[in-house]
């Protein structure tokens, strides 16, 4: 049996503007983790560009995109990916002391809601206040990209909206870009802008004339 | 082939870095056992087939001179088997071109050369022809040390006449396994052999026709040993007769029941450790490796698979690795195993010396192995059952973490939160740290453990060739002379001092205890022959009584102040009252001292001695071994030199061999203990680690978080491994100590330092692999998925 190389995307034109908030929307395998990997200098396309600003993501060494990442993205990841050994507080540390310019820990985390938290560890978190700590721990960093990987997928509805208050909170007063990936069509309402993918491509912008809040979606 | 089998090879192929090493770590214990245990059984073996083939004595008495007449009557002592009355003689050789005095015994053989007890295994020629004056069998260790054959010819003093000898035979005695000569502690083929001549031959060269001066004989079935020397003691004490002694006392078999028990506890001790430590760290990985397939041991529960099936499945994992561990371990085992009793075949002269290998020993070491493993596996197996498939199948919640002691004094307030995550990794997982610290704690007593021999015997060579014997060379007479014998060979050319002893044998008793030794007659303040206690300080004699060895005192129950039977066993034997003046702490283990001036008026004599140390000036020494050979009552020369080559030709280069064989695995171990705790660390932290390199850390940055865990890890096991190497050092002598020797825990600081310098390069290797293992972590998979 010889390998046949399926491409996650195939012809992908897109440009996302400063502040924006985007949602990547599509079922599963239309490509929008690729993408986003693409965007967090993750992973490179087989061929095309990506650009950060004037930055070529794609010629990037590793050194390059790891600055990158350091200097410029916040990632929110599904299963948020808490150090089960560090405090709510240490989490988000982690990223102020690599940071050039961050915000304090505590002003961080009272961004998200969880001033009262700082000491607490994972383990004593809910699932929503341990999303939440994840994006503290990426915006701390005052960041331009927030990329954020099923911010609500393990978490349940009431719970799922705080957080997605979270993330359009940082939108709003930091103006920062915000580019979440979910396969729950309700979010999209949130956007400035949805991406929809299907089978690599995509298949549909859509421009949301009135952007909902989370308080105002239901799924 | 079943989806559980097909997920199992795959299993096996994914992990094949780790599968390796586990099955490497365990096929060393396993190797070290089998070849320790086989050429341990080996020796054993041959032991007690050669002895039971050639009809070896169970009883031995020598004597002055009886009429052959008196033979029957011997023979038909209760409790006698078969007996065989002979000739043996000690003389002196002279190979052309040797400087140095060469020692022989003189045994006849029956008409025929056909002798029933203790008999001759020809190697090579012919017996002698009956009568044949000058014709002999001389004994294989002699014949190779000295390059002699069927053909070659020597010459010996024979009753004070010298006489040329042709050697027509080159043969081996169960009786001279291992030929001491006296003055000499220590087996040496080069200047002692043993010459077996026709009957009538030795009769007529030592004025002995009809007559025999040795005894030696097999019990009947059920016979009472004590009994029978009791009756031989009876009829022979006319003759002459030296007080009759079993096997245990028989010098060749009591040197070779020594070494094989020796052979027996190091085959036993440090195996058992290596493997044991084998088995704690298959136990620990496999646990980890199937503690991080939670996910998938939930998937199969919620298709169905019952417990039981998913515990099978592990453990076939378990059990493919074991095997192929065992499989390797035994093969190498086997294959070393052959080559330990090849190199044995030199130090024992056995005719054949074949490796046996008991089935159970491989056998049970694959069972500790698979015990080890399999319960590693089903205890992790159990724990992730035990939860709803539901449950299981979520992502684990956080590890549980609570401000720790270190958090709640402030101390970890101005640390980074990265300097903090690799703390709580290490005190918030307290048990998990123990075991860590522990596996790589072992690896250094495993080091020790192997090199430490090297030490102890230096400091033995030392202390018994530096400290203690000082002189250059040991005169001993065949009779004793009178005292001024010492200022005759003191006079001598290339003598620069000597000092004079007394040796008597005896049997000590107090009660219902006895013990066979020799009493050592010293001067008040011995230079050449000093004796050390076991922290090298001078023992003072006292002007009377007794001194023991701490152990003999403790085997005749008796202590200072107390009053021992002392029964000579030559000349008059006379039984005397003597009280032990003190126990002392030395080298030897069972022996009594006495100044010289009380020896000799406890026998009664005058100022009697028999042998005399010197110290020599080596520019004369071939002149004085010239003029030493030539005097006739000079039974035996042993020159300190030529001993102590000879030990570390012999005792020493044996357990050299095996320690070197001990040590080469004890690395493997010891790296295999070190990379194995790195790559769970690794494995166990990738995705936390993976995150951080998301979140925007370096390769550099995030391989210090791992690197830092693992070096304070190694930090602290070093010493905990150099104090678990020490305390294992001394109970390994405690179980070492034997009759003939007792090894000192000597450890030099080049041991503890190869121990620790092999650790840290392990873990300095390992941590280069997972620093490598960093730079290739899936970043994209860690978004997808938790752990």
């Amino acid at each position: 049996m010889g390998e046949v190389e399926i491409p996650a995307l195939r012809s992908v034109d897109l440009d996302i503007r400063e502040g924006e908030f985007i949602v990547l929307l599509g079922p599963s395998g239309s490509g929008k983790s690729t993408l986003l990997n693409i965007l967090g200098g993750l992973d490179a396309p087989t061929s095309g560009q990506a650009f950060f600003r004037e930055h070529a993501l794609v010629a990037a060494n590793e050194r390059e995109l790891t600055r990158y990442r350091r200097e410029h993205v916040g990632f929110v990841f599904q299963f948020y990916n808490l150090i089960p050994s560090l405090t709510a507080q240490e989490n988000v540390m982690l990223v102020t002391e690599i940071a050039e310019h961050p915000m304090n820990p505590g002003e961080a985390l009272q961004l998200v809601g969880l001033k009262h938290r700082l000491d607490y560890f994972p383990s004593q978190l809910s699932g929503g206040e341990q999303q939440r700590v994840a994006i503290a721990r990426a915006i701390a960093k005052r960041p331009d990209v927030l990329l954020c990987d099923e911010p609500t997928g393990a978490l349940d509805y009431q719970t799922g909206v705080g957080v997605l208050n979270a993330i359009a909170r940082i939108n709003r007063e930091l103006h920062t870009t915000a580019v979440v990936i979910t396969h729950n069509a309700a979010i999209a309402g949130m956007a400035d802008r949805v991406i929809h993918l299907a089978n690599g491509t995509i298949s549909r912008i859509e421009e949301n004339v009135r952007k909902l809040s989370p308080e105002e979606i239901r799924w | 082939m079943r989806a559980l089998d097909r997920k199992l090879a795959r299993d096996l192929a994914a992990m094949r870095g780790q599968v390796v090493t586990i099955a490497l770590v365990i096929a060393s214990g396993i190797a070290v056992f089998v070849a320790a245990m086989g050429a341990y059984h080996s020796l054993l073996g041959a032991q007690t087939d050669y002895y039971r083939a050639t009809r070896f004595a169970d009883v031995f008495v020598s004597l002055k001179r009886a009429p052959l007449s008196l033979e029957q009557q011997l023979a038909e002592l209760p409790g006698i088997g078969q007996l065989e009355t002979r000739l043996v003689k000690d003389v002196t050789i002279d190979l052309p071109g040797v400087a140095v005095p060469i020692s022989g015994r003189m045994i006849a053989l029956p008409v025929l050369g056909e002798t029933r007890l203790n008999r001759l295994y020809l190697r090579h020629g012919r017996f002698p022809e009956p009568n044949a004056q000058h014709e002999v069998v001389v004994s294989e260790a002699f014949a190779n040390a000295n390059a002699l054959r069927p053909g070659s010819s020597l010459s010996a003093i024979l009753n004070g006449k010298l006489q040329e000898l042709h050697i027509v035979g080159v043969a081996l005695s169960p009786e001279y396994v291992f030929a001491t000569k006296l003055g000499d502690p220590l087996p040496d083929d080069k200047r002692f052999g043993i010459f077996w001549m026709d009957h009538k031959a030795m009769a007529a060269a030592f004025d002995l026709d009809g007559a025999f001066n040795d005894v030696v004989a097999l019990l009947a079935p059920g016979a009472e040993e004590a009994a029978v020397l009791a009756g031989l003691d009876r009829l022979l004490e006319p003759y002459g007769g030296l007080v009759a002694f079993g096997r245990y006392y028989q010098p060749s078999n009591r040197y070779l029941t020594d070494e094989i028990t020796q052979q027996g506890i190091m085959a036993t001790t440090i195996p058992v450790i290596f493997l044991a430590v084998a088995a704690f760290l298959l136990n620990v990985v496999l646990g980890r490796l199937v503690r991080a397939q939670r996910e998938q041991i939930a998937a199969l529960k919620a298709l169905g698979y019952a417990n039981l099936m998913i515990a099978g499945h592990y453990l076939k994992f378990v059990g493919v690795v074991v095997l192929v561990g065992a499989a390797l371990g035994i093969a190498a085992g086997i294959l070393l195993g052959r080559v330990m009793t090849e190199n044995y075949m030199l130090f024992f002269r056995f005719p054949v010396l074949a490796f046996r290998l008991e089935p159970w020993v491989p056998l049970l070491a694959t069972v500790i192995g698979l015990v080890a493993g399999g319960g590693g596996a089903l205890s992790a197996v159990r724990s992730i059952a035990r939860l709803a498939p539901a449950e299981a199948m979520r992502p684990p919640p956080p590890a549980v973490y609570r401000q720790g002691a270190l958090d709640r004094v402030g101390w970890t307030g101005h640390l980074s939160a990265r300097r903090r995550m690799m703390l709580r990794g290490i005190t918030g997982r307290p048990f998990r740290a123990v075991l860590t610290v522990l596996g790589i704690a072992l690896a250094v007593p495993i080091v020790m453990i192997s090199f430490f021999w090297q030490d102890a015997l230096d400091y033995m060579i030392a202390v018994q060739f530096g400290a203690a014997e000082r002189s250059d060379a040991v005169v001993t007479f065949t009779d004793p002379v009178r005292g001024r014998t010492r200022h005759e060979i003191e006079h001598m050319p290339g003598v620069i001092s000597a000092e004079a002893f007394r040796s008597v044998p005896v049997r000590l008793r107090a009660e219902h205890r006895s013990y066979r030794t020799a009493i050592s007659g010293l001067p008040a303040d011995p230079r050449l022959r000093r004796l050390l206690d076991t922290d090298l300080h001078v023992i003072p004699l006292p002007p009377e009584g007794l001194l023991l060895s701490q152990r003999l005192g403790e085997r005749l129950g008796v202590g200072p102040g107390d009053t021992i039977a002392v029964e000579v066993l030559e000349a008059e034997r006379p039984v005397r009252q003597v009280p032990v003046a003190a126990l002392v702490n030395d080298m030897i283990g069972l022996a009594a001292y006495m100044r010289i001036d009380a020896l000799n008026r406890l026998m009664r004599e005058g100022d009697t001695i028999n042998s005399v140390a010197i110290a020599v000036d080596n520019r004369e020494e071939h002149e004085l071994y010239r003029q030493l050979k030539a005097v006739p009552k000079v039974e035996a020369v042993a020159i300190k030199m030529l001993s102590l080559r000879m030990f570390r030709e012999t005792t020493a280069l044996f357990v050299l061999v095996l320690a070197g064989i001990f040590s080469a695995f004890a690395v493997v171990i010891a790296i295999g203990v070190v990379y194995n705790n790195a790559r769970i660390a690794l494995q166990e932290r990738a995705w936390e680690l993976a995150s951080l390199r998301v979140l925007g850390l370096t390769r550099a940055e995030v391989s210090r978080l791992l690197l830092a865990e693992i070096g304070a890890e190694t930090i602290v096991a070093v010493p905990v491994g150099l104090a678990l190497g020490y305390w294992l050092v001394r109970g390994l002598v405690a179980l070492h100590e034997t009759e003939l020797f007792k090894i000192p825990p000597v450890i030099e600081i080049r041991t503890y330092a190869i121990a620790v310098v092999i650790v840290v390069l392990a873990a300095g290797a390992s941590a280069l692999i997972v620093r490598q293992r960093i730079d290739t972590l899936d970043l994209v998979a860690v978004l997808k998925t938790r752990e």
